[in-house]
């Protein structure tokens, strides 16, 4: 049994007054392994954060569920943290704070020394030791961010679930901060599934990559491996053999499935139900 | 009256003249930015003169002339108190007569408001109190009101905010108790609690509670979903939930809506009190114009004002310490 199985998940909204209701996406069902980065890549409408949010607990599937080491998630817990893409700190909390608050209720029995200690550990793990005493409001969206991925990592989840985390954050500070996740990443090894638009920064990050189909009734298109050895950087990566065909792969993928194909097109009919085909380029 | 009208007119005018010509001569040839640099207080300062100048000749009266008038018609005034004899014979115009004359010019409501101050904490009789005490009363009775109100109108509006379906149902209630003015549910309450201390109390209770209410309902509604999100993850108990992520989150609206509250509450404390002849400064004022004396009816009206502004600057410090910015 895997570590994380998203057991045929589906997602109906319900529908403006008469008519059914509106499948977001149908069936998706994908094992995660403990330790493995596994990125979402679609358009927007596809419904992946609605999915994402689905395994933090914080929505609920129409149809399947979400089993997280043989228990099956009901709610949000301190198990599954998630990194917003719009940062949601609290305005009226310091940096400390914010990571304080998250430390405490992960582990009540702290004494103060022992939380402050943790929340200074991972305050200048991110770099922002001499911010702490700053509120949100007077931080730069990067360092925004980068509070949010202290507040994560933190917690010492058994899943992290970055929603499109970095699409706030302008492009030079992006490549930073995901050189930056990878680092952290590297030494707690937590079960990540991401969010994203970013085709670059999914292949830089992930093990696998799953396409998914326009919505609505979205599924699992393709599962992409990243055949691309760690550690990885973004100076490297570009150099290896595999990065333009993943990424070219990964593209026409997009494109083909692109809203403008309009719905219910003939390949996503035809295909529907069927599993989703395993891309390897090794 | 209209000759004094047309001196004090012309007299700010020529005033302000003055006043303007000097800065304008000074500035020439500068652009506009160098008469905005000029601090605000000079214009205030000024603006303060030029009313009570204003003020002051407008309400000026000659003294009393006894030419061309019959030692009768003398008598006759002096039997009605219009005038009086003075000790070398002269006649004058009766200083006591002269208060209900008229409007009382700023040196008699400053004799007024000295003479009040010198005796700002005497207790002559049962309702004649100084001045010290009547704005403690006033202030005791609009800060118990105005904090009963706020506690229960943020629990109140709290529990509405998490409740979606509890707040629709109970809003029209709201919408409609809200515009109904605190003084309005005088008698009744009067007629209920018969005690007038606690009915001016309860006053300014209704006056405080809507608003509070309704604003804190709304701000609570509103908060964004993402704070409750994380503090759905961070399993936070119900009680931290609410102290450290829903109050906080909503302090900026909930405070929006006290400061409402206080303005309401501020407005009804003083008709309250007249009304139901409690001790306070809106007394004082109905109080002084039982009396006629209408310099003490300014004067009543100057202290509401800085009562107002002083409970005002309070509440702003107050404010600071709990708004945050985005």
């Amino acid at each position: 049994m895997s570590f994380l199985d998203i057991d045929h998940v589906s997602k109906y909204f319900p529908a403006h007054a008469g008519g059914a209701d509106v499948c977001i996406f149908k069936d998706v069902t994908i094992k995660i392994d403990q330790g493995e980065f596994v990125t979402v890549v679609g358009h927007s409408g596809c419904g992946k954060s609605t999915l994402l949010n689905i395994i933090a607990g914080l929505e609920t599937a129409s149809e399947g569920g979400i089993i997280l080491k043989g228990k099956e998630v009901t709610g949000p817990g301190l198990d599954r943290m998630v990194v917003f893409q719009n940062f949601s700190l609290m305005p009226w909390m310091t940096v400390f704070d914010n990571i304080a608050l998250a430390v405490r209720s992960a582990y009540p029995d702290w004494s103060h020394a022992q939380v402050a200690a943790h929340v200074t550990k991972y305050i200048v793990l991110v770099g922002l030791k001499g911010a702490e005493t700053k509120r949100p409001a007077a931080l730069s969206g990067g360092m925004k961010q980068r509070v949010g991925l202290a507040r994560a990592f933190s917690i010492e989840p058994k899943v992290l679930l970055l929603d499109e985390p970095f699409a706030q954050i302008d492009a030079l500070t992006r490549g930073v901060i995901q050189e930056e996740l990878i680092q952290m990443w590297n030494s707690s090894r937590n079960t990540v599934f991401m969010v994203t638009h970013d085709v670059d920064e999914a292949i830089l990050l992930s093990d696998r990559i799953l396409l998914m189909t326009h919505g609505p009734s979205a599924r699992v298109g393709e599962i992409v491996d990243v055949t691309i050895p760690r550690p990885r950087s973004r100076e490297t990566i570009i150099d290896h053999p595999h990065y333009y065909k993943i990424r070219n792969h990964v593209l026409h993928f997009l494109i083909r499935h692109g809203a403008h194909v309009g719905r219910g097109d003939s390949t996503t009919a035809e295909r529907e139900g069927e599993a989703p085909v395993l891309v390897n380029f090794s | 009256m209209a000759t004094e009208m047309s001196i004090a007119g012309s007299s700010a005018l020529r005033v302000e003249a003055l006043g303007s010509g000097a800065p304008m001569g000074r500035t020439k040839g500068k652009t506009m930015t160098g008469v905005a640099k000029e601090s605000p207080w000079m214009i205030t300062v000024f603006l303060l003169v030029v009313f009570l100048l204003g003020w002051h000749v407008a309400t000026l009266r000659g003294a009393f002339e006894a030419k061309g008038l019959s030692e009768e018609q003398l008598q006759l005034m002096e039997f009605n108190g219009d005038i009086i004899r003075s000790a070398n014979g002269t006649y004058m115009w009766n200083p006591e007569k002269e208060k209900v004359k008229g409007i009382p010019g700023p040196l008699a409501v400053l004799e007024k408001a000295r003479e009040e101050l010198s005796e700002a904490f005497v207790k002559k009789g049962t309702n004649d109190h100084g001045i010290g005490y009547l704005v403690l009363y006033t202030v005791a009775r609009f800060g118990a009101g105005f904090l009963a109100a706020s506690v229960v109108a943020i629990a109140l509006g709290v529990f509405l905010g998490l409740n979606k379906v509890l707040f629709r149902a109970v809003n029209p209630f709201i919408q409609i108790l809200k515009p109904i003015s605190p003084l309005a549910w005088m008698p009744l309450m009067l007629y209920t609690v018969k005690d007038p201390t606690w009915t001016a109390m309860l006053v300014v209770f209704m006056a405080a509670l809507w608003p509070t209410l309704a604003t804190t309902a709304f701000g609570v509604n509103a908060l964004r979903k993402d704070y409750l999100h994380v503090a759905s993850i961070l399993q936070l108990s119900w009680s931290k939930r609410l102290l450290l992520v829903i109050l906080p989150g909503a302090a900026p609206t909930i405070i929006n809506g006290l400061r409402i509250a206080f303005g309401s509450a501020l407005v009804a404390v003083v008709p309250a009190e007249m009304l139901l002849g409690e001790l306070g400064v809106g007394y004082l004022s109905w109080i002084e114009w039982n009396n006629l004396d209408i310099s003490g009816v300014i004067f009543a009206i100057l202290v509401v004002g800085f009562v107002g502004v002083i409970l005002d600057a309070g509440f702003n410090k107050l404010a600071g310490f709990v708004t945050y910015q985005e």
